[in-house]
């Protein structure tokens, strides 16, 4: 190992040689991790190389199928969170964990609510302890008294982060806090988890984003296959890079196809509809044409209402020549078009049924002999998908719950991929992608458009968007704004563009 | 830019409590609304409003509903469902009708051993349903042929005899003293939503994992909801003995069902967490005013259900649309 040696005083809480395996796969396989007081150390890695896993094994979530949990200089070994808690290790994991239909309140003082002589909780006081505890924190925007399921996505990820830092841990465990957050929430985290450095306890944290993990963390241990590779005090991004892949961050975007100058295969005039108005452009066969713009400026509704899912108020669609007027998801499918979500787990996937079942969902009328599912044209369809996207499953039957994100999101494209569209709408699918698997599915992108297909390619990733189409158009505020024509533009010209910046500053 | 977040827009205060409420508002809205259709069916035959007598009767007969709806509510609460309540209720009925002497000892005895019985039937299906991870209504189904079948045994034929005291003390017949247990329940169940259980009750029914996740018992919490189901499907069979002064082995039966509708109308949620006991409450007193409207109206007996099922659906339906409305805002 080249990173450093752990030499400088006791853990705050350390894991040597942890494993553990899901339905055969191993998550995590004999790691070690060690974590010291008053550090702010980073978890980096793919998708899949067992980061999630490992901070669920010491959260106390999941128990190791092997290996050793030290607090200080205990062995110690975690039955429930509630066991990690007692220790003062407290878990902010991937998938939250608060009640929808209780307040804010009760889900920030949960166990921990203020009681009178009887002991029974004193609710007039609660939502006042409840304010004053976010006030501390420097939370004002969000109403104690609202339930969970009253909050955005946003405030959710800050009550749940809010909630385990008012227990003050010694170690606190983030699991990819970031990704739900925008720019200034995320500034308000790194805040408090500098704060919690400063009173000398330990804060770990994932992120796919490099410039987070360089701008914050004390450490930084990379994993990779289930294992940590090394942990290093700093580390330039393209060793990370190489050390979590095995590969150089330059081949991420596979060289794009000259444009081409095909049949239009997807034609929109002046369209109208909730979030988005005056919206014409024209898709060529063969063409990869980019959206780009900053988030909620109207590509999402555009996208759901060119699939029929959200209505469309006015203008005029014509898909390979005939006119369409999608009322549902089934009149867009019959006219060749498919739309790959940016949520897959909630818009797309079903996640405790197998990959075969997953793959095949939208084909199952075309599967159908007599009402009866082909079985055997089902096991070959599903098998070639895998093959052709190298879909890293232990089998057909296993769950897609079970699977890496990246290897997720692949069974999703896959299954728009076997109903041959002619255009694919694609929205933001590589979010919360790792790097690897990322790089095949742009060359997937690029092969399918290749192969004659129009493709709409929606992208918070300037980067990717300008690497990867050929022409890009920017919304803002619900209208396109600028068309960033083959060739001749860069990431900034599009975040340019969607700011509303005429030239660029810097 | 400081590294704090801010924005606030809140809502007012009323209709917050109404948003967060919405169920128990509906319900009890409801329960005003057919208790005037009842006094109105009741003056059209009558001549005159219904009083002192009719008010007692009602309330007596429905509170071993009102008993089972609490029982069916602890449990749909933590996401499951108790079948069996009608069996405990059956078995418990039948062991007070077997052994209940008059004297204040045997009375009392056998109230606490026949309410400890209704715990150790709750543990029962608590087991099987926490440590045993298998389905609810799977487990209350099986139990609810068990429980139906000691009942039985226990008291194979219709009879017994209730101390005339224990009916005078548990079902005073002459005024409604009923009202005086509905409000305590009211505020036992107020208590209980503050208490330590009653939160972990609702965390555990709003998302399992998380609950787990944030260090609660979540076995520890189903067993006490399934045993406090039993403690109360007990006191369900001890006071409908009280009121019929005599036991029968099947007479709780009906409760499975009544006890879910009453659930329901009260605005309790099926799929869990969300919920009150008193909504429930007066979902069990909506259901019985339904029975009572029907009575007046002179329809036919033998399509009692037929218009009683009409009127569930047509309410679950309504509160469906006006919760949608209401929330949209």
């Amino acid at each position: 190992m080249d990173g450093e040696t752990e030499q400088s005083g006791v853990a705050a809480i350390e894991g040597r040689g942890v494993s553990r395996a899901f339905g055969g796969v191993h998550a995590v396989e004999n790691a070690s991790f060690a974590v010291r007081a008053g550090e702010v150390h980073a978890l980096v890695g793919e998708n899949g190389a067992g980061k999630s896993t490992l901070i669920r094994i010491l959260g106390g979530l999941i128990r190791p199928d092997g290996g050793e949990i030290r607090v200080g200089d205990e062995t110690v070994s975690f039955a429930t969170p509630r066991d990690a808690h007692a220790r003062g290790i407290r878990t902010v994991f991937q998938e939250l964990t608060l009640f929808p239909a209780m307040s804010v309140a009760e889900n920030l003082l949960l166990g921990h609510e203020p009681r009178g002589p009887s002991g029974l909780i004193r609710r007039s006081a609660l939502d006042g302890a409840a304010e004053a505890a976010l006030a501390g924190l420097g939370i004002t925007h969000i109403d104690p008294r609202a339930l969970v399921e009253e909050t955005s996505l946003a405030e959710r990820q800050v009550i749940e982060i809010a909630r385990a830092v008012l227990r003050a841990p010694r170690v606190l465990f983030l699991d990819e806090p970031t990704s739900a957050l925008v720019e200034h929430e995320v500034e308000w985290l790194f805040a408090i988890v500098r704060r919690l450095r400063g009173e000398g306890r330990a804060v770990v944290f994932t992120s796919h984003r490099w410039r987070e993990v360089a701008s914050i963390a004390d450490r930084i241990t990379i994993m990779r296959n289930g294992t940590e590779v090394g942990t290093f005090p700093t580390i330039e991004e393209s060793e990370a890079v190489r050390l979590m892949t095995g590969r150089r961050v330059g081949a991420l975007y596979p060289p794009l196809a000259p444009a081409p100058t095909g049949d239009t295969v997807l034609a929109a005039e002046h369209l109208e509809g909730p979030g988005f108005r005056d919206v014409s452009f024209r898709l060529g066969r063969g063409e990869i044409l980019g959206f780009g713009g900053l988030t909620g400026h109207g590509h999402r509704e555009l996208f759901l209402s060119l699939f029929g899912a959200a209505p469309l108020s006015g203008g005029a669609l014509r898909v390979g020549g005939k006119p369409l007027h999608p009322r549902r998801p089934r009149d867009a499918m019959a006219a060749g078009i498919a739309l790959i979500p940016e949520d897959r787990k909630t818009e797309g996937l079903l996640l405790p049924m197998s990959v075969r079942d997953n793959l095949t969902l939208a084909l199952i009328d075309l599967l159908c002999r007599a009402g009866v599912i082909a079985r055997g044209r089902e096991r070959s369809m599903a098998q070639r998908m895998v093959a052709t996207l190298q879909i890293k499953t232990p089998s057909l039957a296993q769950a897609v719950g079970n699977l890496s994100g990246g290897n997720q999101q692949k069974v999703l494209l896959g299954r728009w991929l076997l109903a041959e569209p002619q255009v694919l709408l694609l929205s933001d699918v590589t979010r919360g992608v790792d790097v690897a698997t990322k790089s095949e599915i742009y060359e997937l992108i690029m092969r399918l458009a290749a192969g004659g297909r129009g493709v709409l390619l929606y992208s918070s990733d300037a980067l990717e968007l300008s690497h990867l189409c050929h022409r890009v158009l920017v919304m803002r505020e619900g209208r396109i704004v600028r068309e960033l024509a083959a060739g001749g533009f860069t990431a900034e010209d599009v975040v340019a563009a969607a700011v509303g910046e005429t030239q660029l500053a810097a | 830019m400081s590294a704090s977040l801010a924005a606030p827009a809140r809502l007012t205060r009323v209709r917050r409590y109404l948003l967060h409420n919405l169920g128990l508002n509906l319900a009890l809205a409801l329960l005003v609304v057919v208790v005037a259709l009842y006094c109105g069916v009741y003056f059209a035959q009558q001549g005159r409003f219904p009083g002192n007598f009719e008010l007692t009767s009602t309330v007596d007969n429905t509170m071993p509903l009102v008993l089972a709806a609490i029982a069916q509510t602890l449990v749909v609460l933590t996401r499951g469902i108790d079948l069996s309540i009608g069996g405990m209720m059956d078995l418990t009925n039948a062991l007070a009708a077997a052994h209940m002497k008059a004297g204040i000892g045997s009375m009392l005895g056998w109230s606490a051993l026949i309410l400890a019985v209704g715990a150790g039937l709750g543990l029962v299906n608590g087991l099987l349903v926490a440590y045993g991870r298998l389905q609810p209504i799977l487990v209350t189904l099986a139990t609810l042929s068990i429980f139906q079948g000691l009942a039985i045994r226990v008291l194979p034929d219709p009879g017994g005899a209730i101390p005339q005291a224990y009916t005078d003390a548990l079902v005073n017949t002459s005024a409604p003293w009923a009202l005086v247990y509905v409000v305590a329940l009211a505020l036992l169940w107020l208590g209980f939503r503050r208490s330590a259980l009653g939160v972990a009750l609702f965390a555990v029914g709003n998302d399992e994992r998380a609950a787990r996740a944030n260090g609660i018992d979540v076995i520890r919490t189903k067993l006490a909801a399934y045993m406090m189901g039993g403690v109360f499907a007990a006191l369900a069979g001890l006071v409908l003995a009280a009121t019929a002064t005599s036991g029968d082995a099947t007479t709780g039966d009906g409760f499975t069902l009544r006890s879910v509708v009453a659930v329901v109308l009260g605005g309790v949620s099926l799929f869990g967490g969300r919920g009150s006991a008193i909504g429930a409450m007066a979902g069990a007193f909506i259901t019985m005013m339904i029975v009572n409207v029907l009575f007046f109206t002179a329809i036919d007996p033998l399509y009692q259900s037929f218009f009683e099922g009409l009127f569930l659906v047509v309410v679950v339906v309504l509160g469906a649309v006006i919760g949608r409305r209401f929330r949209r805002g």
